[in-house]
């Protein structure tokens, strides 16, 4: 038990905020939260005042992505509450600790559509673990100190607090508690000893083992024994999109990404493997394709820290519920302890290997700039950076050409799929790790949903780099009214001639244009070395496509070559 | 196939918002639910009767486990449960009728609980089929309103549903 003292809810805040060893925090003021930003002046914390509060959820979601840490974001009643609403939603899909704070109107005031009231812990119930309404300052502790604990453990992500503006000025004896007592909430830590003990034993039966590994390797921090368990079962390892860097892109086991814009020879291997060993994946739609279909011949080991994933979307033999890296290392040890003889899997990275061979990622270079191309030079010249997206194709090529090596160095919206998403996640992500260099790599259509950033990057000194692949088009979906619609390209064209170069400068921001590629190194070069906040604005090949593809609804083998 | 789940939460205020937001959230079929405050002040019991598959179900259990404000889920198995429902109908009767409904009640061990000029109030406790029974012969003499609480649910015997440690 502390010491009690007296404190306004607003100064209680800070407090716990203190507690919770919050840093840094993105956030946009209003009426209902002048008491809070009051003591926010000269509060120890490092507080970045964005421009749309829609960047500040998204900025705490790359601040968290890119760190581990819970990322935190702070907007006024109504309209500041709302506009969080789309970066909550895309941390809930993507498993992102994170607490939100809203302002809320005084409580004698809720219900009365009074200015600026919108009811936040209602329009945010189905997109939030868990979301509080503080009704008396004496819960404000408690509550503050569940939302960082739901918020990061178990299977993390948002928690909403709103607080109500006399909450904050009502006076308090503050102590801030020192654990919690959810009955409601036990997330279950070790697996099964058992159901382990199953999963080894399959394992080392299996002839065409394939390890599926998503976003829980890197929440739960597992890359390590993930490697150690690749290695000791010579498996190959398909990364979906969120476990982009889990597993080294440069590994000889390593088969990149499946699903709709996967590899072939990833998806191939699905398909014919006799078990699959999904660790930290939910099976989406974008993995699975037509799901009847999928891994057709492989037994399922389904490991996940929420029992909710396991058989939601396909039937599992061996479900293993609990943290990824404990389960993975009780699995090492059981696979090290029963298994006699050497690999038996060569035969089968044979044939994947052939694949491999056979089926590269690859495009056509011309005369023109094509996006793939930059996402390379990127790499070449840059490979430790941190790699932020936005949605569509600037996603999937960010995804396909750029070789991951380490864990949360690779920042996208993957379940909510959120245009606007990147510039903001990439400035989060800076904030969390100065010395990294980030890029954020955009189309020009998502760019565009959140550009006013600039102003926040310019006057914060957060030197992020957007690395526009300009096509003039909202390419993902005019691909697909290429492919599905008869290239009747309705409504995707935005050749509006934004000159972004100026754009930036206008924001006091560096801008700089390239459309050959041979000017793609110096461009990022100056970049880089100017150590300033940075538009590149790539003019590529209009209508290049991101291939290969799986149509929707079919099956994940029946995957096209769309290379022009 | 119906499921009835004894479901203890928090007796605070939203949980049913979280909770029938949830089923309908994912598709979740409810036939009917009922709550009520414990024996704790601070737990309340739903009765939800949910139907679907087995993986419908599973589906449901693993959700709801997943609110915070949801302390204990249990499956009631139907042989092994006691169901209760409260239905009132009010029924049009003339003096021809009167006793004919009033015989109906009697059979079905049912109170009439109000009597009016040209109706009555029939009260009735039973299990959800025993209550659409009553209700298939009343609607006979012109039923012109009805409420019914949704089902309540118990094991039978020794067996409880407490939230535990």
């Amino acid at each position: 038990m502390g010491k009690k003292t007296r404190m306004t809810g607003a100064r209680a805040l800070i407090e716990c905020l203190y507690a919770e060893k919050v840093e840094v925090m993105f956030g946009y003021p209003g009426g209902v939260l002048l008491p809070i930003y009051d003591e926010l002046y000269d509060a120890d914390i490092d507080h970045i005042l964005v421009r749309h509060e829609q960047a500040a959820a998204h900025a705490a979601d790359g601040y968290a992505r890119a760190t581990g840490k819970v990322g935190v974001c702070l907007a006024t009643s109504g309209p500041g509450a709302t506009n969080l609403v789309t970066g909550i939603a895309n941390a809930y899909m993507d498993s992102v600790p994170m607490v939100a704070i809203t302002g809320q109107v005084p409580r004698p005031l809720i219900g009365n559509d009074a200015f600026q009231e919108a009811n936040i812990t209602g329009i945010t119930l189905p997109i939030t673990k868990h979301n509080y309404l503080v009704t008396d300052v004496n819960d404000l502790p408690w509550i503050i100190k569940e939302a960082f604990h739901i918020a990061f453990t178990g299977r993390q992500g948002p928690v909403l607090v709103d607080i109500p503006k006399d909450v904050t000025t009502d006076e308090f004896d503050f102590e801030y508690p020192d654990k919690v007592d959810l009955r409601g909430y036990k997330p279950v830590k070790t697996g099964h000893k058992m159901q382990i003990k199953r999963g080894a034993e399959a394992i080392i039966k299996a002839r065409r083992p394939v390890i599926y590994i998503g976003g829980g390797i890197i929440s739960s921090n597992a890359s390590k024994e993930l490697l150690e368990l690749a290695e000791i079962i010579n498996a190959p390892v398909t990364t979906t999109l969120m476990a982009k860097g889990a597993f080294p892109d440069s590994h000889p086991l390593c088969v990149g990404m499946p699903g709709m814009h996967g590899t072939k020879y990833a998806n191939f291997a699905i398909q014919e493997s006799d078990l699959l060993i999904a660790i930290g994946v939910r099976f989406d739609d974008r993995v699975t394709g037509k799901v009847d279909s999928f891994a057709p011949n492989a037994r399922i080991i389904h490991i996940d820290i929420d029992p909710a994933e396991i058989s939601k979307n396909v039937r599992v033999d061996i479900p293993i519920v609990g943290n990824a890296r404990s389960i993975l290392k009780m699995l090492v040890e059981f696979i090290s302890e029963l298994k006699k003889s050497k690999s038996t899997t060569t035969q089968w990275i044979k044939k994947v290997e052939k694949w491999k061979q056979q089926y590269p990622l690859k495009y056509l270079m011309g005369d023109t700039l094509k996006p793939q191309y930059i996402v390379e030079q990127i790499h070449e010249l840059y490979p430790d950076s941190i790699i932020v997206t936005e949605v569509g194709q600037n996603q999937m090529w960010a995804a396909q050409y750029f070789k991951y090596s380490q864990p949360r160095t690779f920042i996208s919206s993957g379940g909510l799929g959120t245009m606007g998403f990147g510039f903001p996640a990439a400035m989060g992500a800076k904030k969390g790790c100065p010395d990294k260099v980030v890029f954020d790599i955009a189309g020009d259509g998502s760019f565009q949903m959140n550009s006013q950033e600039l102003a926040t990057v310019v006057k914060n000194d957060i030197p992020v780099i957007v690395a526009i692949l300009n096509n003039g088009f909202l390419g993902m979906v005019r691909q697909w009214q290429d492919l599905f619609f008869d290239k009747r390209y309705s409504f995707t064209s935005i050749d509006d001639s934004v000159d972004f170069v100026k754009l930036a400068e206008a924001y006091g921001a560096l801008g700089l244009r390239v459309t050959k590629p041979d000017e793609v190194a110096p461009a990022l070069k100056e970049a880089v070395d100017s150590g300033r906040p940075t538009v590149i604005d790539f003019v590529v090949e209009r209508e290049e496509n991101v291939s290969p593809m799986v149509p929707a609804g079919a099956a994940i083998n029946e995957i096209l070559d769309l290379e022009a | 196939m119906k499921h009835t789940l004894a479901i203890l939460v928090e007796n605070r205020s939203g949980v049913l918002t979280r909770v029938a937001g949830l089923f309908s959230r994912r598709g979740f079929n409810i036939e009917s639910l009922a709550v009520g405050i414990t024996d704790n002040p601070d737990i309340s019991r739903m009765t939800i009767v949910v139907s679907g598959d087995d993986h419908v179900l599973e589906q449901v259990i693993k959700q709801l486990n997943k609110l915070i404000d949801v302390i204990r889920v249990s499956d009631l198995e139907p042989g092994e449960t006691i169901e209760r429902e409260l239905a009132l109908f009010k029924v049009k009767v003339d003096k021809g009728n009167r006793s004919e409904v009033m015989q109906i009640v009697d059979v079905f061990r049912a109170q009439i609980v109000d009597v009016g000029v040209k109706s009555l109030i029939v009260g009735v406790t039973g299990t959800n089929d025993k209550i659409d029974a009553i209700e298939k012969l009343l609607r006979g003499f012109g039923i012109v309103e009805v409420v019914r609480t949704g089902t309540v649910a118990m094991n039978r015997g020794a067996k409880t549903v407490k939230p535990g440690k």
